[in-house]
């Protein structure tokens, strides 16, 4: 997917995120989607992992909504994309609720470029 | 290799600095005065001591630093570091470390100052780049998601939650070494500030210092010791993801495979515990394991804790030290789940002691990761 040069798979995929893109792994041997990234698949072991772009549509899997002292309320969720990974993201203010289609995109906290979910219309 | 069944035994045991320790205290000093009264439980000498297992969020090399204070030269250490269950894992490795002539006696012991250091405390997690840019609360967030996952696939309600700190809170003002002995209500629990939703304050354990030391030898060599031999007859260990996003399923715990393996060298089933010391970071973590451990249906674990069955008097006791929730929790509580099910088994636990000869310790570390099941019990059960 990427043009850039061949990167280590953490390398890879913060690149990848660095520019706007969610890229995930999925292994050509046995179809395992792989997440974290890494140099193998943890269900058969091989080495052939090639990276795709994910649409980034999902459904919460689970959802935990922290309000600081001093911030504003938000809500981390688990993911599961339609395309394989399960992967966290957060959203602004209350849980959409498990079982809710959502889409994430990625956007800059702090300079960190983060998944940010917004409920699929 | 796994030593077998009822061949090795818990001989002697010791606290110390539950709560709050004494001001300045290091994690090494409790360490030492924990392990002095557990020698002179047991009727041992430090010198006998020549296999020393520990863990700890503060020493990068904790065997070598206990060893260094307590002036030991251990021929067998292990310094297995699977988060709070290290210390039921040490026991299953120091058994089978004195079955096979490694060490005669093992130290497993752990202490830390973590209230007194509140604020310094470096963490001992490396912290996901994959979650911490999501600012989830480590790790309270991680068991919220459990949490959360599990009441709405089962419809396990936020009051079943609070029943397993109420019913630990039970149990600690029936100790009077408890930190926590306060009352404690559902309502109080449901009133107390959200920290990660579901979970409020009250659904977590505590804060404290507090260090433990337990010594094993062979069945043969303790019986010309001081107190009655706690004989381990099963263990079983698994672990099964490192960060919460992970988890195959936020439903289900490693602790279905640590408790079948150790049932198996047990020779047992769940109906024939009597008590169960289950790690109780947080309120979910008893549900999971009453389920996953075979005491109840998967996703009936709300209405079991609700009916009453682990609080005192019930029949299923639970935590009955008061546990992470109302004991002490000084960082990891593994060791001291299994402190109490000692003191049960010996008949030492005054006002809180349970009927029975079989005692079920589960100890979990990170975030739900690693699952540790002990089965121990009296001379009458071997």
């Amino acid at each position: 997917v990427s043009d850039a040069p061949s990167l280590a798979p953490s390398a890879h995929f913060r690149e990848a995120l660095e520019r706007g893109s969610l890229e995930l792994q999925r292994c050509a041997s046995c179809a395992s989607s792989v997440f974290p990234p890494r140099v193998l698949c943890p269900v058969c072991s091989s080495q052939d992992l090639e990276w795709h772009r994910s649409e980034g549509v999902g459904t919460v899997y689970s959802a935990s909504t922290l309000q600081p002292r001093d911030a504003a309320l938000y809500t981390v969720l688990l993911v599961d994309l339609d395309d394989g990974a399960r992967v966290m993201a957060v959203t602004p203010g209350t849980s959409p609720g498990i079982g809710a289609r959502i889409r994430v995109s990625v956007e800059r906290d702090d300079e960190m470029p983060r998944l940010v979910a917004q409920v699929e219309r | 290799m796994s030593a077998p069944r009822g061949t090795i035994a818990a001989v002697g045991i010791g606290e110390d600095g539950i709560g709050i320790a004494e001001p300045g205290s290091t994690p090494l000093d409790l360490i030492a005065r924990s392990t002095t009264r557990a020698l002179h439980d047991a009727g041992l000498q430090m010198s006998d001591v020549d296999g020393l297992f520990t863990a700890s969020a503060y020493y990068q090399l904790p065997s070598i630093n206990v060893a260094e204070y307590l002036g030991l030269r251990p021929r067998f250490s292990d310094s297995t570091a699977l988060g709070g269950s290290s210390f039921v894992a040490h026991v299953g490795h120091a058994a089978a470390a004195i079955a096979a002539g490694l060490c005669d006696v093992a130290l497993v012991v752990y202490g830390s100052t973590q209230r007194s250091d509140a604020g310094r405390l470096v963490s001992q997690s490396e912290g996901s780049p994959y979650e911490m840019p999501y600012r989830p609360r480590y790790p309270v967030t991680m068991y919220a998601l459990a949490a959360a996952r599990h009441m709405h696939e089962y419809g396990t309600t936020r009051e079943q939650l609070a029943e397993v700190a109420v019913a630990a809170r039970a149990w600690a003002r029936r100790n009077p070494g408890a930190f926590a002995r306060d009352p404690l209500t559902v309502d109080d629990v449901l009133a107390s500030r959200v920290v990660s939703s579901p979970l409020t304050v009250r659904d977590c354990c505590l804060v404290t210092d507090g260090a433990a030391a337990l010594l094993l030898t062979s069945a043969e060599r303790a019986r010309d010791l001081r107190r009655p031999p706690v004989h381990l007859l099963g263990y079983g260990e698994a672990h099964t993801h490192r960060s919460i996003t992970s988890m195959p399923d936020l439903t289900v715990t490693g602790a279905v495979e640590s408790g079948r393996r150790a049932y198996a060298q047990a020779g047992v089933q769940a109906a024939d515990v009597a008590m169960l010391q289950l790690y109780d970071a947080f309120t979910i973590n008893p549900i999971l394991f009453l389920e996953d451990l075979g005491f109840c249906a998967k996703g009936e674990g709300g209405d079991l804790v609700a009916s009453g069955a682990i609080a005192p008097g019930g029949r299923l006791p639970v935590n009955t030290n008061g546990g992470g929730l109302s004991y002490c929790h000084p960082g990891m509580y593994g060791l001291f789940a299994l402190i109490e099910a000692v003191r049960q088994l010996r008949g030492e636990a005054g006002e809180r002691q349970v009927e029975g000869d079989i005692a079920l310790v589960h100890g979990n570390g990170g975030v739900l990761s690693s699952q540790v099941t002990a089965i121990l019990g009296t001379d009458a059960v071997r």
